[in-house]
């Protein structure tokens, strides 16, 4: 599904300033998996996922996804596997366009953009019903710009805009970071909900150690660029909080 | 009087298709495109060149709006391929365009008299002014409904937000760089359509008219802007038919200014005194709001 082949990055190489985001890290994720990566700050876990988004090429190593060599597709080429959902509520939705016109965007994720109007009744309809699984209202406002909703409701909205079109992975880089905790629990239940009806392969990056143990079916701790720890669900069952808090020490 | 009015009304509508063209850049964009300057007069410049050598006008149009699209390929290529700023990009090629202009033109004024030209194909009235006027109207409403419907489709949603949140396309499989030399293409042949009806309707071409363009371009769709916001108008025709209004409005003012005598010398720096009005009036009303709001709490 995703293989990830001694990958290394580097910033600013051959300068004083050089340092290493990712250290000769091999990875393999099956399909279905729901991958949850904890560490420290700058320990590269934001990096990972830049580079198998794409938004970030590695200095050395391979990508490939389903089989396909992947290490040079740029970011917008390999949106026809991978979905993403940033930290900043912000980053993942265009504010001044209406609710309606994010949908109809993450519904064409893996398609062209032609010169048609997709936006009909039907497709209100299909966006009203899938919204309204929220229970936050919000399937009578879909017309209302998505800069007018809170923090929690976009991010909600965008992890409904990632299943909009067929998606392979889901990547989740702190989702909840920003959030209230009601907000953080719908964001959460709808990731996880995706990941075992749809079967999205999912990685999520969190620093809350809770939701680290809550949910997913392995735990990666990286540590300096590596990765320190790769537990599957067997090993993972049996983990306490403290023990996972002594990783970090 | 009302002559004078109408002839403002008459510019307006000619320099309504370089406003819209500005509103794709600087408003769904979000770069200040300085391109502008050049593509105005090369649309000129070409329809001048073409009539004199008696292309006929219907054929001219599509060949001046392609002109304008290159000189936006140039722009949008040199800002994304070689991620130069779009304002430095902008003001090379309206750099380079100059001598291009001049080498097509081959002085530096060209009358165009007794032309055979696009509003003289047409007599639907008596009064000249008229005719020009209604000829000019119905390519700028053909204008705003091919743009209106261009903004409502699919690709329309992407050029939208491309320039609302360039990360978020990227990963809606949109490629930023592709649909940014597009935009600069459509506007900058929007422009050069500006050219081409002006040259016309003053019935000469002159290698420094596109001089300062821009900023009449920029005021039209800042006034725009003042009124989307003030109206709260979400509806994409609206807002193109307001960029029309701040078009009229601009040269409304502008002729105004005139009628009441002041040195022609002045019109460029009353152009821009107008234009730092329009910005800088919400801005400090705003802070003007703020400050008796915060003097109220204390």
């Amino acid at each position: 599904m995703i293989s990830l082949q001694k990958i290394s990055k580097f910033f600013n190489k051959g300068k004083p300033t050089e340092v290493i985001a990712l250290n000769d890290i091999s990875l393999q994720i099956n399909k279905g998996e729901f991958v949850v990566i904890v560490g420290a700050n700058g320990s590269g876990k934001t990096t990972l996922l830049n580079i198998i988004e794409g938004s970030q090429l590695p200095t050395t190593g391979t990508i490939r996804i389903n089989d396909q060599d992947v290490t040079s597709l740029p970011e917008y080429k390999r949106s026809r596997w991978v979905a993403r959902v940033f930290q900043d509520p912000h980053n993942g939705t265009a504010p001044d366009l209406s609710i309606l016109d994010n949908f109809r965007l993450a519904a064409l994720r893996t398609q062209g953009k032609n010169l048609v109007i997709g936006i009909n009744e039907a497709f209100k309809k299909k966006v009203q019903a899938k919204i309204a699984e929220l229970g936050m209202g919000l399937e009578n406002k879909i017309g209302q710009a998505m800069g007018n909703l809170s923090g929690g409701q976009r991010q909600a909205l965008t992890l409904l805009m990632s299943a909009m079109d067929h998606t392979d992975i889901l990547l989740l880089d702190e989702p909840t970071a920003a959030l209230d905790p009601k907000s953080a629990l719908v964001v959460m239940n709808l990731a996880n909900k995706l990941n075992r009806e749809l079967g999205i392969t999912t990685i999520l990056i969190t620093h809350n150690l809770k939701d680290s143990l809550a949910y997913g079916n392995r735990l990666i701790h990286m540590r300096e660029g590596k990765i320190a720890r790769d537990l599957n669900s067997k090993e993972k069952t049996g983990l306490l909080l403290p023990e996972i808090y002594q990783w970090f020490e | 009087m009302s002559q004078f009015y109408l002839t403002a009304l008459q510019l307006s509508i000619c320099l309504g298709p370089m406003a819209l063209g500005i509103f794709i850049t600087m408003k769904i964009f979000n770069i200040p495109d300085i391109t502008t300057d050049g593509s105005y007069t090369l649309g000129a410049v070409v329809t001048a060149v073409l009539l004199t050598n008696h292309w006929s006008p219907l054929v001219v149009f599509p060949v001046c709006m392609l002109s304008g699209a290159i000189a936006g390929v140039c722009t949008g290529l040199i800002h994304t391929k070689l991620k130069i700023d779009a304002l430095l990009a902008g003001i090379l090629v309206m750099t380079g365009l100059y001598s291009v202009n001049l080498i097509i033109l081959g002085r530096s004024n060209v009358p165009l008299i007794n032309m055979h030209t696009l509003f003289s194909g047409f007599s639907f009235f008596h009064t000249e002014l008229y005719n020009e006027l209604s000829v000019a109207l119905v390519i700028i409403i053909i204008l705003i409904f091919l743009l209106r419907y261009l903004l409502l489709t699919d690709f329309g949603i992407a050029m939208r937000a491309t320039g609302n949140n360039p990360v978020m396309t990227k990963s809606m499989g949109i490629n930023n760089d592709a649909i940014k030399i597009i935009g600069l293409a459509i506007a900058n042949a929007l422009t050069a359509l500006s050219g081409f009806l002006v040259a016309q309707y003053q019935s000469f071409a002159d290698i420094n008219m596109g001089i300062g363009i821009v900023i009449t371009g920029l005021g039209a769709v800042l006034i725009a802007d003042a009124l989307i916001i003030w109206m709260n108008i979400t509806r994409i025709g609206l807002q193109l038919l307001l960029v029309l209004a701040g078009s009229l409005i601009f040269q409304l003012v502008l002729a105004f200014t005139l009628a009441m005598g002041i040195d022609p010398n002045f019109l460029k720096l009353v152009t821009a005194v107008f234009v730092l009005l329009i910005v800088a009036l919400p801005r400090m009303s705003q802070q003007l709001r703020g400050s008796i709001s915060n003097n109220g709490k204390t």
